[in-house]
């Protein structure tokens, strides 16, 4: 009989891990993936479309047609999992069997533990609050744009800092920059976590007279006084509020009792195992892992857990752990990009913000749908495959 | 002496990005007053950053520990 693999979601990391794992081992497993909607969103689009630089419907294809034949799609929710009994319950009533569980939940939005969010800012991390965004964005004819992080952690940390730029570029093209001030609340004492990221950001942040505020973690907005205030005790007003959400980890993973109080799960760093458990592994944003939440470190992780169970089916130790890889490109504005290439042992030399960068991060996004799901990227590209970590 | 009871530790040995300072101010918001929380980092800015964060947010810094390659933060939520 076949090995049962069921993977809970089907965005990067879950698709991938179905897809290397029917390619790896054929007959002898059977991977159904479980995803509520059937359809696989490129989030990393939704900056775009917030400048009207891309449209909502390039972003979602079926996650059906990403799938290799050999895989199972349930479009169904996943209420409950049953790590002991090995099982999965589905909202529509049946109980769905596995021999390894993959969780690839993600992670989601919960905008309303931020008093006056909802109300009095604008996003960029869901197609809706993108569009709408971008609505706002062609209706102000300037003002005092702020842009901040509501909750630790959240999905792509440069997302913010490119928002940023890309918004300057937006105002000066549209003849709005000079009656506009731009300025980044940042969580950190500079304006991006990784020191020498921020060293080559802040001087072009001091060039295009983008302010920086620091230690500045939104606590609460007040929508009809247009002020934030932070954690740290500081307020600030602004016209226009552009805030990064809280996250967190998915309601199947909370009913379950797996996550911690946010809904993360407790992941081994180098194995991906989950809360002790040698056939259960988690991936991407739903994991606790103190790594960047982003579509390229569940890309980079996929192909460990998929070793690791290929491994089991076959009935050898598994010997594949994931060593912290991450790759992603940083936007600095007027068609410049860096890159942030890094894991556990080696942490990032980005290069300086170059036309090649910004190249790569157009071709990658428009390359995504018929490479990373399906494990298709070259072995050359620096957004690949890492090799194998051997313990 | 005394030992300070660890609420929650977390390991960013290693981890450029987040990083541990981000970590740090993610479990503060979510935890309650009183709380406890062990930081271990590898990477120097942490020095510096997590001492100054705690200070402008007036938690309590309870001690930095020089360990073998990296070093141990405990940081207390006041408020």
């Amino acid at each position: 009989m076949p090995a049962r693999v069921v993977v809970l979601g089907g965005g990067v990391g879950g698709t991938l891990v179905a897809n290397l794992l029917d390619k790896e081992l054929g007959r002898d497993v059977h991977v159904t993936v479980v995803d509520p909607t059937g359809m696989h969103d490129y989030q990393p689009g939704y900056l775009y479309v917030a400048l009207g630089q891309a449209k909502g419907h390039w972003l979602s294809r079926e996650e059906r047609s990403l799938l290799r034949p050999g895989v199972d799609l349930a479009i169904e929710e996943a209420i409950r999992i049953h790590p002991d009994a090995g099982s999965v319950q589905l909202a529509r009533g049946s109980n769905l069997e596995w021999d390894y569980l993959v969780v690839a939940t993600g992670a989601r939005l919960v905008p309303d533990q931020i008093p006056g969010l909802v109300d009095g800012s604008f996003e960029f991390y869901s197609l809706a609050g993108a569009e709408r965004l971008g609505q706002e964005l062609r209706r102000i004819r300037g003002g005092r744009i702020k842009v901040g992080i509501a909750g630790i952690p959240y999905k792509c940390p440069p997302a913010p800092i490119e928002f940023t730029f890309m918004v300057d570029g937006y105002l000066r093209e549209h003849d709005l920059r000079d009656r506009s001030e731009v300025e980044l609340l940042s969580p950190l004492n500079r304006a991006f976590t990784i020191e020498s990221a921020s060293k080559l950001i802040q001087p072009i942040m001091e060039r295009r007279g983008i302010g920086l505020t620091t230690f500045f973690n939104v606590e609460s907005v007040d929508p009809s006084a247009h002020t934030v205030e932070s954690l740290e005790g500081e307020k600030q007003e602004y016209d226009l509020l552009v805030l990064v959400p809280p996250h967190e980890g998915a309601e199947v993973v909370k009913a379950s009792d797996l996550g911690d109080a946010s809904g993360w799960l407790p992941t081994d760093r180098a194995t991906l195992n989950v809360g002790g458990y040698d056939n259960v592994f988690a991936l991407g944003d739903a994991t606790d892992l103190p790594i960047s939440k982003s579509g390229s470190t569940a890309h980079f992780e996929a192909p460990v857990i998929a070793s690791r169970i290929a491994s089991l089916v076959n009935g050898t130790a598994p010997k594949t752990n994931y060593g912290g890889r991450v790759m992603c490109f940083l936007e600095t504005g007027d068609g410049r990009a860096t890159s942030l290439r890094f894991d556990y042992e080696h942490p990032p030399i980005p290069p300086k913000p170059n036309r090649a960068w910004h190249v790569a991060k157009w071709l990658f996004n428009r390359l995504y749908w018929e490479t990373v799901p399906q494990g298709r990227l070259p072995e050359r590209a620096p957004f690949t495959t890492p090799k194998e970590v051997t313990s | 002496m005394a030992t300070t009871e660890i609420t929650r530790s977390i390991d960013a040995r290693g981890m450029a990005c987040p990083g541990p300072l981000m970590e740090l101010i993610g479990a503060i918001r979510r935890g309650q007053v009183g709380d406890v929380y062990e930081v271990l980092s590898s990477d120097e800015g942490s020095k510096t950053d997590i001492p100054a964060w705690v200070e402008k947010a007036r938690h309590e810094l309870v001690e930095v520990v020089p360990e073998d390659g990296y070093a141990r933060f405990v940081v207390r939520k006041a408020r």
